[in-house]
């Protein structure tokens, strides 16, 4: 028993959200090109507040398509990968707004913005599925436990990811002569926060997401036990899953190794959202598994 | 994982085979072989996800290996179809174990001891540390000394963080910490405190409950077993080997002692998705089995729902319902027409509409043994190249297809398929233009075989359902140790190993207050920490900062 009509509005609720984003990434691209080098930091952002109001906007709007896109299937919408990519997007759009709320990280909207723009877009085109009901195998409150942490660690992971490679971008810029720089370069060092304090805040994003995703592994493993009978079967996305958990792990031993730069590391990290990107953009759609729920 | 420093630039003298033994095993402790085995451990996992594996489907191991006559019978060699338990994964995760027992076992010693040692003494210069504060305060130097002291014991003062935090401190007016001396290193008087233990202790906790993970999965391994049974409606099965169509036991399995249940299913209800259309048209949405359970023959009898995420109990034994599909029920009679057999025969599915097929096997047919191989097809259309398929999983048009053999179904006795006709001891029958003879089948309908070798009817169609029988004794462990392991993550990545020194010394009337914070790894809240606890002592003794 499926409501058309509930998920034609959520899907309206998508692209409305969509619009909202793009004005919200062009805000935040022109807030970023107004810094100029050596202006004193209390410079009016005027195009960055307006960014940060239409960030929360599409928030509220893509936290409306999730509700309506539940509502019409009568279930938890994390069923396929259009319903993770939408419910990831969010979590993006929340954890970042609620970091904004205590920290100024104007200058991470425009890499948040981007990738969820990305992300809603390949959602709404490629990963759509109809709306429909579950697998029986999907129908379990370990469903919402395990796939609701799963994408929201993901959705950390994905934050952390964005800052890591602001943090490798800006290290390689503060090794550059600060004279011989191009304009767009020294915009973009003076846009970012120093190396160092990205790097940390990465990390702190990163020990965050880390037990979440060991959460996310142990559930797993409950509900496989309860529905296939193993609590661990080398099923592909198992397999991944474990690949993601122990790059991770094998970055934070990095970060406490003598003789690891928190450079080398961060590239670790770069390794593990590769590995998420391929649990899910390859596992759920080529591989063989238990784990076929892609809707496509 | 060994933090002392590298010693590789120090001139040894030659070692002997202890010291070969011992320098090997300093290099698997070390963290850099664990981070390079953890990297491995990924990279050697992954091929498990691309090729077909043998625990999981050893009929896609088989299709590749036939269409991959070249590359296959390496990858085999390789152990490519069976990664999880080949030698090369094994030596990986087995030396991953060794280095993981070598890096607990000595750091739960120097832990052990830490736990119920002092702080170490202040540092000579504080302004050294990684943050460091200094203010003036009214007061003389031990009483102002007190006052920090009071600060630190209160313990809700400093840190946004550090909320619940109880530090350990050695001062010069404590008793046991070594006299009235040790406070007077450098120039003043100073105290140390520490917090945060339960950082190491998670971190340690972590890693032991690794280790119990892997040997409940090595118990698993030993004392668990799986069996799988298919059983049409109506049909009961008890829990003995014999029952199986196959079991999977453990090694140190007594599969004599298995708990002697028994499991009837009466009926089976399958639904599928009718109203979306693309993919998730005929999608399975339920399946439901209605059951008849005993825990033992003389144990009074159960009626229970079987249901995919409710598996049935008994013990520690579980039965899953993870497969269903269709049994044709087909009489087969001879010429004078005595029923020479008459069976629910389960089909196998091979596809989303469940195309499904099966044999049919009658020893019983004279002169020759009749075998029937085809498909059944639940809502039958007749598809230009495939032939007779499935446009639906249920019954909408149910029909058989088959053809028909003749010979010996059995030669040399050799155990075979019961879904697959083995026809190299058969031939084929052909109609009466000389084609293979190919028999299309309703319910209810009969067909006569030509030249009086009887006929065959599919009278009715009923379900089965795919029961996979589990026991393993190591789960509950491997949750334990699971649960034991994130607890001591999130204890080991959230909480803060701190040292805080506090350094007095007079100016004058008043008192110059030197404070220093150390911190294990990274700690952006170090430095509100220190200011915190300056303010916290200027406030105490009166000082308007």
């Amino acid at each position: 028993m499926t409501n058309e009509t509930l998920a034609q509005y959520a899907n309206l609720g998508v692209y409305s959200a969509m619009a909202v984003f793009t004005i919200a990434m062009i805000a935040f691209a022109i807030d970023l090109a107004g810094t100029a080098p050596k202006v004193s930091s209390a410079r009016p952002r005027k195009a960055a507040g307006v960014a940060m109001m239409l960030t929360r906007l599409g928030g509220l709007l893509l936290i409306a398509a999730v509700a309506m896109r539940g509502l019409s299937v009568h279930r938890p919408p994390l069923g396929n990968m259009f319903e993770f990519a939408l419910v990831g997007c969010m979590f993006v759009i929340l954890v970042f707004v609620a970091i904004s709320l205590r920290r100024d990280v104007r200058w991470l909207g425009l890499f948040v913005i981007g990738p969820v723009l990305l992300t809603l877009g390949l959602a709404i085109t490629v990963f759509y599925t109809d709306a429909s009901e579950l697998l029986p195998s999907l129908k379990s409150v370990w469903l919402v436990i395990h796939v609701t942490v799963a994408t929201f660690s993901v959705a950390l992971f994905t934050i952390a990811f964005s800052v890591t490679i602001l943090h490798l971008v800006q290290t390689w810029l503060e090794s550059q002569d600060p004279e011989g720089m191009s304009r767009l370069r020294t915009i973009v060092n003076t846009a970012l926060p120093p190396a160092r304090s990205l790097d940390r805040t990465a990390y702190g994003i990163h020990v965050v997401a880390f037990p979440l995703w060991t959460f996310t592994l142990i559930a797993g493993a409950i509900w496989a036990e309860q529905a296939w009978g193993h609590y661990w079967n080398w099923d592909p996305k198992e397999v991944w899953t474990f690949v993601i958990w122990v790059v991770y792990a094998a970055y934070l031993h990095a970060r406490a190794t003598t003789g690891w730069t928190p450079r080398a590391a961060n590239y670790l990290a770069l390794a593990g959202y590769a590995c998420i990107l391929v649990n899910y953009m390859v596992v759920n759609v080529y591989f063989v598994g238990q784990h076929s729920y892609s809707g496509m | 994982m060994d933090t002392r420093p590298d010693e590789s630039d120090v001139t040894q003298p030659t070692l002997g085979p202890v010291g070969m033994m011992r320098w090997a095993w300093r290099q698997l402790t070390s963290m850099r072989t664990a981070l390079f085995l953890l990297l491995l451990l990924a990279i050697g996992a992954v091929p498990g996800s691309i090729w077909p594996q043998r625990n999981i489907d050893a009929g896609r191991v088989a299709d590749y290996l036939a269409s991959h006559r070249i590359t296959g019978p390496w990858l085999d060699r390789l152990g490519f179809f069976d990664v999880y338990t080949s030698s090369w994964f094994a030596a990986i995760y087995l030396l991953l174990f060794v280095s993981l027992v070598g890096c607990v076992v000595p750091r739960s010693k120097i832990h052990w001891r830490a736990m119920r040692a002092q702080p170490p003494l202040a540092p000579r210069r504080l302004e050294r540390l990684p943050e460091h504060g200094e203010i003036e305060v009214d007061g003389a130097p031990e009483d102002v000394l007190q006052v920090a002291l009071g600060v630190l014991r209160a313990r809700r003062v400093l840190g946004r963080r550090s909320g619940l935090r109880r530090w350990r401190i050695r001062s010069a007016d404590e008793p046991g910490s070594g006299g009235a001396s040790d406070g007077r290193s450098g120039d003043g008087l100073s105290l140390s405190a520490e917090c945060g233990y339960l950082r190491e202790t998670g971190n340690l906790v972590f890693h032991a409950a690794l280790i119990v993970v892997i040997v409940a999965v090595a118990v698993g391994h030993l004392f668990g077993w799986r069996g799988d049974r298919i059983l049409v409606t109506g049909k009961s099965f008890s829990n003995t080997i014999s029952a199986y169509d196959t079991f999977d036991p453990g090694p140190w399995v007594d599969t004599e002692a298995l708990s002697p249940f028994t499991v009837a299913v009466d009926k089976l209800v399958v639904t599928f998705e009718e109203q979306a259309g693309g993919a998730q048209r005929g999608a399975p949405r339920d399946f439901t089995a209605y059951t008849r359970t005993k825990t033992s023959p003389q144990a009074p009898q159960v009626n229970q729902i079987l249901k995919v995420n409710g598996p049935l109990k008994f013990g520690g034994t579980s039965v899953f319902l993870l497969g269903n599909g269709y049994a044709p029920v087909i009489t087969v009679r001879d010429a004078k027409g005595q029923v020479l057999m008459r069976e629910a025969t389960p089909f196998l599915p091979q596809d989303a509409n469940y195309k499904s097929v099966g044999a049919v096997k009658v020893s019983a047919a004279s002169p020759k043994q009749l075998g029937f191989f085809g498909f059944f097809l639940p809502s039958e259309y007749l598809d230009k190249d495939a032939g007779p398929s499935s446009f639906f999983p249920d019954l909408k048009n149910p029909a058989l297809a088959l053809g028909v053999y003749e010979g010996e179904l059995y030669p040399q006795g050799r155990p075979q398929s019961v879904y697959t006709l083995s026809t190299e001891k058969m031939t084929q029958l052909k109609n009466a233009k000389g084609e293979p003879l190919r028999l299309l089948l309703k319910p209810g309908q009969t067909a006569q075989l030509p030249d009086g070798r009887g006929s065959i009817t599919f009278d009715s169609v009923q379900r089965w359902a795919g029961l996979s029988i589990r026991y393993d004794p190591g789960k509950v462990l491997a949750l334990g140790g699971a649960i034991a392991a994130l607890l001591g993550l999130i204890a080991s990545l959230m909480i803060r190993r701190r040292r805080v020194f506090v350094r007095v010394r007079p100016v004058g009337r008043r008192t110059v207050v030197s404070v220093g914070g150390l911190a294990k790894g990274e700690d952006p809240g170090l430095g509100a920490v220190i200011e915190d606890l300056l303010s916290a002592i200027a406030e105490r003794t009166g000082t308007t900062v």
